[in-house]
C-alpha cells in the first residue's frame, strides 16, 4: 500500500524525469541544428569547419555573378562573397532572391568544399535595397579592423628601427 | 502645422493616460467614489485623442506631406492611395502608433462592455491598462514621433517598402495587433484580480471573453501574414520559423493555453494562479514580440529601424512590466490561487491541464530557440542562427500529443471521468481513423505518390481530431434527433459549444492540410525558354511569351504560361516588377488555387538580354487552400463562442455577487 507522501514523491520524481528528458531533447536538437556564422576572412583563416554547414556573409563582389549557362537546368549560379579584405567563391543551385545584387549585403548558408568553394544551400537577401544583414554588417566591420590593426601593428613596429637608423 | 496638432494630441493622451493610471487605482484602494467614476470618462477621452492622432497622422500621408520624416519615408506621390493609407503603418513610428491606437481601443472596449462588473474592479483593469498606454506614449513621443518635422521638406518621398504594397497588406498589421495588443485585457484583468483579491470563477468568466477575442484577432492575424509570406515572397513556403512569425506564434501558444485553463478556473474553481500566471506570460511574450521585431535585433523584413536606444527603451519596459507583474503575482497568488474543485486522474481537467503543460512547453521550446542566437551574440559576440529543424524536431513533438487528445478532453467529463465511457464515445471516430490509415499504408504508392510515415501520421492524426469532433456532435444531437426533435435541440445549444467544435475541426482540417501540403508537395527550379514545355508531377508548363505591364508605380514583365493537366488547359500570368521610386525588383507569383491543389510559377530571373530564357520556380502543393480554412475555422470558433450568452448573463448577475467588503468599501 502507497501512501499518500509516498505517492506525492512519486508524482515529483516522474516530473523531474519528465522534465530532464525534454531539455535534454530540446538541447541536443538545439545541438544538432545551430549554424555558426563566419566571415570570409575567417574562412580563409581555417576558422571555419569543413564539411558542417554554416553561414558566410558579406557583400557580393561586383561583376562577380557567373551562370553555368544551361547545365543544371540553367539555375546554377557562381558568385564571391567579400569582406573587402578576403573573397570566397560561392556556388549555389536554384532561384536567387528578388533582392539579390551585386554590391549588396548577403548571407549564404552551406557546406565549405575541400577545394575552398562554398556550396550554399540557401541565399538570404530579403530585405530593402538599403538593408544590410547585420551579419554581414559585422563581417565587414571585423575585417576592416583587423586589416587597421595589422597596419597600426606594423608602423608601431616600423617606427622603433626607423628612429635607431637615423642619424 | 497639422502634424504638430498630432504632436499635440499625443501630449494630451499621455496626460489623459497618466490621469487613467493613477486616479482610479488610487481611487480603488482608498474607497474615492469620485475617483473610481473617473475610470470610464478618461478611458473614453483617451480612445478619442489616441484616434485623433492617428487620424492626422493619415491625413499628412493622404495629403502627401513630404514635410513630414516619416511620410517622407515611407510614402510617395506615385503610391495608390490605397498604399498610402496603409503606409500609415508601413514603417516603424506608425506601427507603433497602431499599437498604442489599438490599446486605447481596447481599453475603451473594456470600459463600455463592463458596466455590470463591480465599478471598482473596473477601474483597476482600465488603470493597468492606462499605464501600459503611458509607457507606449512616452516611447512614442521621446524616440519614436511619427510627427517629426523634415526640414528641409522632401520633394518626393522614398516610397513604401514594394514587398508591404499588397492587399494583404492592409489588413495584416491591424489584424495582428489587435490580438497582440488584446492580450492586454486578459493580463490587466489577471493584475486587478491579484490586487483586488478576486481571483475566482468570476473572474475567469470576463476575463475568457477578451482572451477569445484576442486570440481569435492573433489567428487571423498570423493567418494573413503566413498567406502573405506564400502569395507575395514567392519563396514557395508559407511558414519558416523565421524570429518575426515566432513573435507572433509564441503568445498564441500561450493564449491557447490560456483559453483552455480559464475554462477549468470559470466551471471549476481550480487552476487560478496558473491561469492568471499564463495570463501575465502572454501579455510578456507579446510585448517581448514587439522588442524583437521593432528593435532591429532580429534579422527579418520586419526590422525597419536599427536603433539602440528604441530596443533599450522597449526592454526597460519589458523589465518594468514583467517585473512589476511578477511581484505582485509572488505576493498575492499564494494567497488567492488556494481551493477549486478536487478531480481525479482520468478527468476533463487533467486533460485541460495537459494541454496547458504541452503547450506552454512548445511556447517554451519556441522562445529558447528564438532567443538563443541572440543570448550567445550578447554573451560571447558569435552569431549564430537556429534553423527550421530544430522548432519541427521540438515543436512537433510537444504539439502533436496535445492535438491527438483534443478529441478525448471534449468528451471526457469533469471531475472524475471513466475509460469506459470515452472509449464508448470515441469508439466509431477511433475505428474510422485506424481502417483511414491502415487503407493509406496498404495502397501507399500504389494509387499515388509515395507518402513518408511523417505525412501518414499527420494525415491520421488530422482525421482523428475531425472525426472525434464530429462524434461528439453526433452523440449530442443524435437522440433527439430520433425523436423527431433535431432542429429545437439543434438550436438549443450554447455557442460557446458550436464554437469549440469549429476550432478544434479546424485544428484536424489544418494538421492534414499541413502533411498533405507539404508531405506531397512538388517543386522544380529550372530554366525555360520562349515556346519550350517543361513539366512537373503531370502538370505540363509552355513559357508562351513574356510582354511589359504597367503598373501604377512600377513597370512589369508580363511571362504567360499555358498549362496543361490531363484535359484541362489554362493560362497563368507570373511577372517580374521593377518599382519606379526603389528600383527594386519583386517577382509576382502567379497561384492557380483550388480545392485539391495550388500550382505555383514564379518568375526568377532572364538569362540573356532578350529575355527569351527565363529561370522559373514551378509548385504544385496539394491542399493548400485548406491551411488557410482550418486556421479560419479556428479564428471563426473565437467568433462564435464569444457570442454565448453564458457571459453575457454572467455580467448582469455579477454586481450583486461582488465581494462585501468592497461594496462596504464603496457605499
Amino acid at each position: 500500500m502507497i501512501k499518500p507522501r509516498q505517492r506525492r514523491l512519486l508524482w515529483v520524481l516522474a516530473g523531474v524525469v519528465l522534465v530532464a528528458t525534454a531539455v535534454t531533447l530540446v538541447l541536443r536538437a538545439l545541438d544538432a541544428n545551430v549554424m555558426f556564422f563566419y566571415s570570409p576572412s575567417q574562412v580563409h583563416a581555417g576558422e571555419a569547419p569543413q564539411g558542417a554547414a554554416f553561414r558566410l556573409g558579406g557583400l557580393v563582389e561586383d561583376g562577380s555573378v557567373r551562370r553555368a549557362g544551361t547545365a543544371g537546368g540553367g539555375v546554377q549560379v557562381q558568385f564571391v562573397v567579400t569582406d573587402q579584405v578576403q573573397r570566397v567563391a560561392v556556388q549555389y543551385q536554384g532561384l536567387l532572391p528578388d533582392l539579390f545584387r551585386e554590391g549588396k549585403g548577403v548571407v549564404v548558408a552551406g557546406t565549405l568544399l575541400p577545394a575552398g568553394i562554398f556550396r550554399a544551400t540557401e541565399v538570404l537577401a530579403k530585405h530593402d535595397e538599403n538593408y544590410m544583414p547585420p551579419e554581414a554588417a559585422k563581417a565587414l566591420k571585423d575585417a576592416q579592423k583587423d586589416v587597421q590593426r595589422d597596419v597600426q601593428r606594423d608602423v608601431q613596429r616600423d617606427a622603433p628601427m626607423d628612429a635607431g637608423t637615423r642619424p | 502645422m497639422i502634424a504638430e496638432l498630432g504632436v499635440f494630441s499625443m501630449v494630451l493622451s499621455l496626460i489623459v493616460a497618466f490621469v487613467l493610471a493613477c486616479l482610479p487605482l488610487a481611487g480603488a484602494q482608498l474607497g474615492i467614489r469620485s475617483w473610481v467614476a473617473l475610470a470610464r470618462p478618461a478611458a473614453a477621452l483617451h480612445c478619442l485623442l489616441s484616434l485623433l492622432s492617428i487620424a492626422i497622422l493619415t491625413w499628412c500621408f493622404r495629403a502627401g506631406d513630404f514635410s513630414v520624416l516619416y511620410v517622407a519615408a515611407n510614402s510617395h506621390s506615385e503610391l495608390p492611395m490605397m498604399y498610402k493609407l496603409t503606409a500609415v503603418w508601413g514603417g516603424h513610428e506608425g506601427s507603433m502608433l497602431l499599437w498604442q491606437v489599438m490599446l486605447a481601443c481596447w481599453t475603451l472596449a473594456v470600459a463600455w462592455r463592463s458596466r455590470a462588473l463591480p465599478p471598482a474592479f473596473v477601474a483597476r483593469v482600465l488603470a493597468v491598462l492606462g499605464w501600459i498606454s503611458v509607457g507606449l506614449l512616452l516611447f512614442l513621443l521621446f524616440l519614436s514621433n511619427p510627427f517629426t518635422r523634415l526640414v528641409p521638406a522632401a520633394l518626393e518621398g522614398k516610397d513604401l517598402n514594394p514587398l508591404l504594397q499588397d492587399p494583404g497588406m492592409v489588413f495584416h498589421p491591424p489584424l495582428l495587433y489587435m490580438g497582440y495588443v488584446g492580450f492586454a485585457v486578459p493580463f490587466a484583468f489577471a493584475l486587478a484580480a491579484l490586487i483586488s483579491g478576486e481571483l475566482g470563477a468570476a473572474w475567469a468568466r470576463w476575463s475568457r471573453s477578451w482572451t477569445l477575442a484576442a486570440w481569435g484577432f492573433l489567428t487571423l492575424g498570423i493567418l494573413l501574414g503566413s498567406a502573405w509570406a506564400y502569395y507575395v515572397l514567392g519563396w514557395g513556403g508559407w511558414w519558416f520559423w523565421d524570429p518575426v512569425e515566432n513573435a507572433s506564434f509564441m503568445p498564441w501558444l500561450l493564449g491557447t493555453a490560456l483559453l483552455h485553463s480559464l475554462i477549468v478556473t470559470d466551471q471549476r474553481g481550480a487552476f487560478r494562479s496558473w491561469s492568471a500566471l499564463l495570463a501575465i506570460c502572454a501579455f510578456s511574450l507579446c510585448l517581448l514580440g514587439t522588442f524583437l521585431v521593432r528593435s532591429g535585433v532580429l534579422t527579418s523584413v520586419h526590422a525597419f529601424a536599427v536603433d539602440p536606444g528604441r530596443g533599450l527603451f522597449i526592454l526597460c519596459f519589458i523589465v518594468a512590466v514583467v517585473g512589476t507583474s511578477l511581484w505582485l503575482f509572488a505576493w498575492r497568488a499564494a494567497a488567492l490561487g488556494q481551493g477549486g474543485g478536487q478531480f481525479g486522474m482520468l478527468s476533463r481537467e487533467t486533460l485541460l491541464l495537459v494541454n496547458n503543460v504541452l503547450f506552454s512547453a512548445a511556447a517554451l521550446a519556441v522562445l529558447l530557440g528564438t532567443l538563443y542566437p541572440l543570448a550567445l551574440d550578447v554573451l560571447s559576440d558569435e552569431k549564430i542562427s537556429v534553423g527550421p529543424p530544430y522548432f519541427q524536431a521540438v515543436f512537433l513533438p510537444l504539439v502533436l500529443p496535445a492535438v491527438a487528445l483534443m478529441g478525448v478532453g471534449a468528451v471526457a467529463r469533469w471531475k472524475l471521468g471513466t475509460w469506459a465511457e470515452i472509449w464508448r464515445r470515441l469508439r466509431a471516430a477511433l475505428a474510422w481513423s485506424a481502417v483511414c490509415a491502415v487503407v493509406l499504408v496498404l495502397s501507399n504508392g500504389r494509387l499515388g505518390p509515395r507518402i513518408s510515415p511523417a505525412t501518414l501520421l499527420g494525415v491520421t492524426l488530422g482525421l482523428w481530431c475531425v472525426l472525434s469532433t464530429l462524434a461528439h456532435a453526433w452523440q449530442r444531437l443524435a437522440p433527439a434527433w430520433r425523436e423527431g426533435q433535431g432542429w429545437q435541440r439543434l438550436a438549443r445549444q450554447p455557442w460557446g459549444w458550436w464554437g469549440m467544435l469549429m476550432a478544434h475541426a479546424g485544428v484536424g482540417i489544418f494538421v492534414l492540410a499541413v502533411s498533405l501540403a507539404d508531405g506531397l508537395e512538388s517543386k522544380r527550379e529550372t530554366s525555360v525558354a520562349q515556346g519550350e514545355t517543361v513539366e512537373l508531377a503531370g502538370y505540363r508548363f509552355r513559357f508562351d511569351s513574356l510582354a511589359p505591364a504597367a503598373g501604377p508605380n512600377y513597370d512589369a514583365q508580363r511571362a504567360q504560361f499555358s498549362v496543361r493537366h490531363g484535359n484541362e488547359q489554362w493560362l497563368m500570368y507570373p511577372e517580374k516588377r521593377v518599382f519606379r521610386a526603389q528600383t527594386m525588383g519583386l517577382s509576382q507569383a502567379a497561384i492557380d488555387s483550388g480545392w485539391t491543389r495550388d500550382v505555383f510559377v514564379a518568375l526568377g530571373e532572364p538569362l540573356d538580354e532578350a529575355g527569351s530564357r527565363w529561370t522559373v520556380r514551378l509548385q504544385i502543393k496539394p491542399f493548400m487552400d485548406w491551411i488557410w480554412l482550418g486556421t479560419l475555422m479556428m479564428a471563426l470558433g473565437a467568433g462564435l463562442s464569444l457570442m454565448d450568452t453564458r457571459f453575457r448573463v454572467a455580467r448582469q448577475r455579477l454586481p450583486q455577487r461582488a465581494p462585501k467588503a468592497l461594496q462596504e468599501r464603496l457605499s
